[in-house]
């Protein structure tokens, strides 16, 4: 089947609504990243099989779709038209729910989503403050629809921006865009519309334009959910981009640790070419355009775009001095244009409803929405979408859920390894790139990580040292040798051998290599720690004049000791004990040797009693 | 290829061949050295010399070039896997949730350091990059099986399954 123009999607959408308006119930069972990792294929396996075996299946239609959001709950599973959402849905409970609601028509409450704040399961999915709360543009039908079906994503309007702006010029596209405040959501918060002006106006008979799906940011998993839920969004909004500034080619650079985007996205292609979505005269516009998946192979730097660009010509991913700028000579030196995969996401909508309806969301500078991926020590982790302008706070506390176990909260890490965290006393600050980055935390990709009390800030930022050390391409000497030099002053500091004027020797590095070093990666790599010197400089001085760690995470800086209360004395510790410092009597409290204890924490982790507690 | 053709096993001829197909596929598109260094690891399983040699000799490149694109990315190795590969995360969340703890463990249980391999070449251990799979941290990822939401006292369970295929 090739679509032609815009009465072929029209069409298309009517047959594929009429045939779904058969069924009298949709189950959908998320095919997400974090439920394939909780066996969703063996439930939609089993819905499948048991639907059939039911003689339901004229009734029922089964849709595996992309992440829903809820990522530590899986499997997940949406009944509709009832709308409820049940948990967990191993093929045992996915049988029951079968049996019983849509053969029965009962909903099983036991097994739908459990609000911890509220104590209690809420069955229907628009009742649920983590889904009710949210603003889905980016993430409009990932999660709603099957992924590898073009005629379910017209049905839901696909592609009819695209038909919509092969009737504009490329001007007015541009304008739309510029108008509507879009700014880059890989994190640097470059207005878009500004990057494709100035990508119309480069000369050449043949621009690039590229897509950024080098989601390396530990913690961040937004892009990834994106291109696996809803790969066909992508392909729109670069082809309208594509259009835009006259380039006709396109390269989506992935990630080689997602297999499953890099699957589903390429079958997205094919799908496409053969629909005529992608090719020769596109919807009859004349326009000819093709995407190109390339595949990444492990280096972080390949993030920073001029890095991006030489990785796909196939070379090292080491960063290029600019100017010259991507759109001026970019990837195999032609004018290039390169955005992240959530920018694209935002495209079609934009055109489709216009500038002025993207603008309505937001505040400031900052229009429209941003994802975050929510993970570390938050109740409901997972991916969201929420207005630009929403306070931390709500993000955190209402949809996340909280703090788990009841911790308190401590800080919450933006940005990654180029951003920084933000404390209690500025959880009421609004989400927008200008508020956060006062803060000197940054908007980032949008990782999102919530750290409870439990957590040692000294120790957070020698990660993030260690990381950028491992991930330092080398090139430039502030980042090949400052960030080896930092990450050695932070390892002296948890191990407590630091000296108080490793703190002025930390600020003086860090500012220097924000000054010199030559890419992104280098330029905001001491951002962690000056971020964490700034609101936690008590734990640094902890840790070095104290020489204990608070949070007792510091390894060489904990002891354990056996509370004599809590001790009964049954010498399993001491048997467990690798350097035999504990003694005592049987049936008598024990005492730990502190001289002589290496703090592997065997003792604690074999104590029956609770009573080997770390300081 | 020839003059190495001899020595070769009907196995390593039959893996040389499809590296070779994979090389035509790719012939008229620039840039392409990445890809089919992702594709020669998929076939032979790790890039020894011999092999960074063909692709360097068959694509026009000089052996050092390829070595120098292969060394820059974690994802190339060149030296043989073990029938399991067991990787820790260690991107922010699974820290966070104790990672560094699941580590530890690993190499209590197999007696090995990261990047080690047992002796009887079953696990070796590795830390990985961010898998994307926060939501369920800290993770265990043993060949391309997530293991979610992973306490210590887990590993052993885990290894288990993989004992004795």
């Amino acid at each position: 089947m090739r679509v032609n123009d815009v009465n072929d999607l029209k069409l298309i959408a009517e047959r594929y609504n009429a045939e779904m308006g058969k069924y009298e119930h949709t189950i959908y069972v998320c095919g997400g990243g974090g439920c394939i990792s909780s066996k969703c294929q063996d439930t939609k396996d089993f819905v499948d099989s048991y639907i059939k075996e039911q003689g339901l299946s004229d009734k029922v239609n089964v849709v595996f779709t992309g992440c829903m959001g809820t990522c530590a709950m899986g499997p997940v599973v949406l009944v509709e038209p009832e709308r409820v959402y049940y948990v967990h849905v191993t093929p045992e409970r996915a049988k029951e729910i079968i049996d019983r609601q849509i053969i029965g028509g009962e909903i099983i409450e036991e097994y739908t989503f459990f609000d911890k704040n509220l104590g209690k399961h809420i069955p229907h999915i628009d009742d649920i403050p983590f889904f009710a709360e949210q603003v889905q543009i980016v993430l409009k039908k990932c999660g709603k629809i099957p992924f590898d079906s073009i005629e379910a994503y017209i049905a839901k309007g696909g592609f009819t921006a695209e038909a919509k702006a092969f009737g504009m010029t490329q001007q007015q596209i541009i304008d739309e865009v510029t108008a509507s405040g879009l700014r880059g959501r890989g994190g640097a918060g470059f207005p878009t519309g500004i990057k494709w002006s100035a990508g119309m106006k480069a000369q050449g008979d043949n621009k690039c334009i590229v897509c950024n799906a080098d989601e390396g940011d530990p913690g961040a998993f937004m892009d990834r959910s994106a291109i696996e839920g809803d790969p066909f969004c992508l392909i729109e909004g670069m082809t309208i981009g594509g259009y835009a500034i006259g380039a006709k080619n396109g390269y989506v650079y992935c990630r080689a640790e997602y297999p499953v985007a890099v699957e589903r996205f390429n079958k997205a292609l094919d799908i496409a070419r053969e629909w005529g979505l992608l090719g020769k005269n596109i919807l009859g516009s004349g326009f000819d355009f093709d995407i190109e998946l390339r595949i990444g192979a492990g280096a972080f730097v390949c993030g920073e775009e001029t890095a991006l660009m030489n990785s796909i010509q196939g070379e090292r991913g080491e960063p290029r001095q600019k100017p010259p700028f991507p759109f001026e000579s970019g990837l195999f030196g032609l004018p290039t244009i390169i955005n992240n995969v959530e920018t694209y996401y935002n495209i079609a909508e934009i055109i489709n409803r216009g500038a002025d309806w993207f603008a309505s969301y937001g505040v400031g500078r900052s229009k429209g929405t941003k994802v975050f991926a929510l993970a570390g020590d938050v109740v409901n982790t997972g991916i969201v979408e929420v207005p630009m302008g929403m306070t931390l706070r709500k993000l955190i506390y209402e949809i996340g859920g909280g703090i788990t176990d009841g911790k308190n909260f401590k800080a919450a890490q933006m940005g990654g390894p180029s951003g920084g965290c933000i404390t209690e006393k500025n959880l009421d600050t609004s989400v927008d790139y200008e508020s956060l980055t006062a803060l000197g935390a940054i908007m980032g990709s949008g990782g999102l990580i919530v750290m409870s009390e439990d957590t040692c800030m000294v120790d957070t930022a020698r990660f993030f040292m260690q990381f950028i050390q491992d991930e330092s391409c080398g090139k430039c000497t502030p980042c090949r040798i400052g960030t080896k030099r930092m990450l050695e002053i932070l390892e002296r500091i948890t191990e407590g051998k630091g000296k108080l004027e490793d703190l002025d020797t930390l600020t003086e590095l860090s500012n220097t290599i924000k000054d010199t070093a030559m890419c992104g990666l280098g330029q905001t790599a001491p951002n962690p720690v000056l971020s964490t010197l700034a609101n936690f400089r008590d734990e640094y001085e902890a840790h070095i004049t104290g020489k204990t760690c608070p949070a007792h995470v510091c390894a060489a800086l904990a002891h354990y000791y056996i509370v004599p209360e809590k001790c009964k004395g049954c010498t399993l510790c001491a048997r467990n004990c690798p350097v035999q410092c504990i003694s005592g009597k049987v049936k008598e409290p024990h005492v730990i040797d502190q001289d002589k204890c290496i703090k592997c924490g065997a003792c604690m982790a074999n104590c029956k009693f609770g009573a080997v507690v770390k300081k | 290829m020839s003059d190495v053709a001899k020595t070769l096993s009907v196995e390593e001829q039959a893996n040389y061949e499809k590296l070779s197909n994979v090389i035509d596929l790719y012939s008229g598109k620039e840039g392409c050295l990445i890809q089919v260094l992702h594709a020669a690891q998929e076939i032979f399983g790790y890039l020894p010399y011999e092999v960074q040699k063909y692709v360097a000799d068959n694509m026009g490149f000089s052996v050092s070039y390829v070595s120098s694109v292969s060394s820059f990315y974690s994802f190339f190795s060149t030296t043989p896997r073990t029938k399991h590969e067991v990787k820790v995360c260690l991107g922010t969340a699974c820290y966070v949730k104790g990672g560094k703890l699941l580590i530890e463990k690993l190499q209590e249980v197999l007696g090995i350091g990261v990047g080690e391999a047992t002796p009887d070449n079953l696990f070796s251990i590795h830390v990985t990059r961010c898998v994307g799979a926060c939501g369920l941290a800290p993770v265990v990822v043993v060949d391309e099986e997530v293991f979610k939401q992973v306490k210590p006292a887990d590993i052993p369970g885990i290894l288990d399954q993989y004992r004795g295929e």
